[in-house]
């Protein structure tokens, strides 16, 4: 059954019935979301709820389910038990599809390696029929590279780019939609010191400028520190902590406190 | 341990999961007057990748049935027969089976190759994310595309085989016969029907090769190994329906 549940949502390609330049950030409610492949339960009942507006960053070691929280948020899996609701409305219903517009940078970037970076970024746009005419596209294009300090790469094909800059891509092509909200999987993932800053430095302009509701999968602490109104920490499947950057830095729960020694440690 | 009934069970299930991607991608075909720029391009890497290879072949392959038939019919004296039985013998069969099998190795290869990769490196979650349908944005027009230019090729292929096995009927000292005579036999010989019912034929190996290609691709998991399996798994199980397939529509078309 979920096969043909996903297949329905996948197959419903309509763009939101409003106007292209109408953002409304939306909230995110997850509520005892669980999921299991095979014998493994990699999430063991997720409560976690996010505000229209606010910035939230996941941290957590590797394997916890941090990545597939992003995608049950984004419709991408169907939960065994308890719900991802996004504005409301269930994350796997074509409907939550229908109203709100909602973009993923993936932690490979996802880039399609047969296109140019202008047709990647300008890829909903196109396929959505969003704009009658080609300049009005490329205008766009071009503003969400700008937005990410890629300006003049439009012509550029991915196998090109560093891993810094294929992000950067991934970032304007999320921007291209003029997204409601934006999920980031592993933003700053092998990238090194210097590039992660500019990665982190783009995401928080972006949230100063746009108000985005944004959900940030990562165990770069420094780059939660800098960027999030909230953390939370996952373990084990479960939300373990949760609140301002200021309380998760005091949190007393030794799996928080060896987490954030073991990452912050130069 | 695996029980024996298991493999019965993913084969049925991948041919059940086979059947909806392609009722999906013909239900997309709806939307193919949004989508032509895509489908030509499919067409032409077709074209491109398989009409020189096809050409060689084709003119062997034609060579080859009028050099081993004609050389037996002289025994006999009846080798101007042998336009007929090339011509009939290239559109019935050897054109689109032969033709669809290159089309698999050089065309189907690198369709489950290409979505193997998109689906390893996530640029088909990338896409359902942009709800944007792979099976509209990706397979629809290697469908269209294969079963739009699998007859065009057959039909090359045939015409191709038939000048092979006259310049052979020709040269050849022990069948002999002009060129002129080969050919009148073989247009009085061959109908329209024959060449219809190989191209009806070469239109369902393209439904297998473009189905069965992006079907692998698409559930292809892992990393770059797998996309090579997969690419293995598709050319051998396209060979395999191609094969099955080419009996049924004979059984259907012809008998």
């Amino acid at each position: 059954m979920g096969l043909f549940r996903r297949r329905r949502a996948a197959s419903d390609e309509r763009a939101p019935a409003r106007r292209y330049d109408e953002s409304t950030p939306v909230g995110v409610e997850i509520r005892g979301l669980e999921k299991r492949y095979g014998d493994k339960r990699v999430l063991a009942g997720v409560d976690l709820a996010v505000a229209p507006g606010e910035t939230v960053v996941i941290i957590g070691g590797s394997g916890q389910g941090k990545s597939v929280l992003l995608r049950h948020i984004i419709g991408l899996e169907a939960a065994d038990a308890g719900t991802a609701l996004v504005g409301g409305l269930p994350s796997v219903d074509p409907a939550m599809r229908a109203r709100y517009r909602i973009a993923m940078v993936f932690q490979s970037s996802a880039l399609f390696n047969s296109m140019t970076v202008g047709e990647n970024v300008g890829l909903w746009l196109v396929e959505h029929h969003v704009f009658r005419r080609p300049e009005e596209v490329d205008a766009v294009v071009q503003r969400c590279l700008a937005m990410v300090g890629l300006e003049g790469s439009a012509g550029l094909t991915p196998a090109t780019l560093s891993g810094g800059m294929k992000k950067r891509v991934a970032i304007a092509r999320a921007l291209a939609m003029n997204p409601d909200l934006i999920l980031y999987d592993e933003p700053t993932s092998e990238l090194d010191p210097l590039v992660s800053d500019t990665i982190s430095r783009v995401i928080v302009e972006l949230k100063q400028r746009l108000r985005l509701t944004s959900l940030i999968v990562s165990h770069d602490l420094r780059m939660a520190f800098a960027i999030a109104d909230r953390i939370a920490m996952i373990h084990e499947g479960r939300i373990i902590a949760e609140g301002a950057p200021q309380a998760i830095r005091a949190d007393h729960n030794p799996l928080v406190r060896r987490f954030i020694a073991a990452e912050l440690q130069p | 341990m695996t029980r024996p009934i298991e493999p019965m069970i993913r084969v049925a299930r991948a041919t059940g999961e086979a059947l909806f991607l392609l009722a999906e991608a013909v239900w997309a075909c709806r939307l193919a007057p949004l989508n032509l720029p895509k489908i030509f391009t499919q067409m032409a890497e077709i074209g491109v990748a398989t009409l020189p290879i096809t050409s060689m072949i084709a003119l062997f392959i034609g060579g080859v049935l009028a050099l081993q038939t004609g050389s037996v019919l002289a025994d006999f004296g009846i080798q101007g027969t042998l336009g007929g039985i090339v011509g009939v013998s290239m559109v019935k069969e050897l054109g689109p089976v032969m033709t669809a099998i290159l089309v698999t190795g050089r065309m189907g290869s690198a369709m489950a190759a290409e979505i193997g990769a998109m689906s390893v490196y996530q640029e088909i979650d990338a896409l359902k994310t942009m709800n944007i349908n792979p099976v509209r944005f990706l397979v629809m027009p290697r469908l269209l595309a294969t079963v739009m230019a699998l007859p065009v090729l057959v039909i090359y292929a045939d015409v191709i085989g038939w000048i092979g096995g006259g310049i052979v009927s020709t040269v050849n000292h022990r069948i002999n016969i002009p060129f002129r005579l080969y050919m009148r036999n073989l247009t009085d010989t061959v109908d329209f029907e024959d060449i219809t019912n190989g191209l009806i034929k070469a239109m369902v190996f393209g439904v297998i090769i473009a189905v069965t290609c992006c079907y692998v691709g698409l559930r292809t998991k892992g990393g770059p190994r797998e996309v090579g399996q997969s690419v293995t798994k598709a050319v051998v199980v396209s060979f395999v329906l191609i094969l099955i397939f080419d009996y049924i529509v004979t059984r259907v078309l012809f008998l």
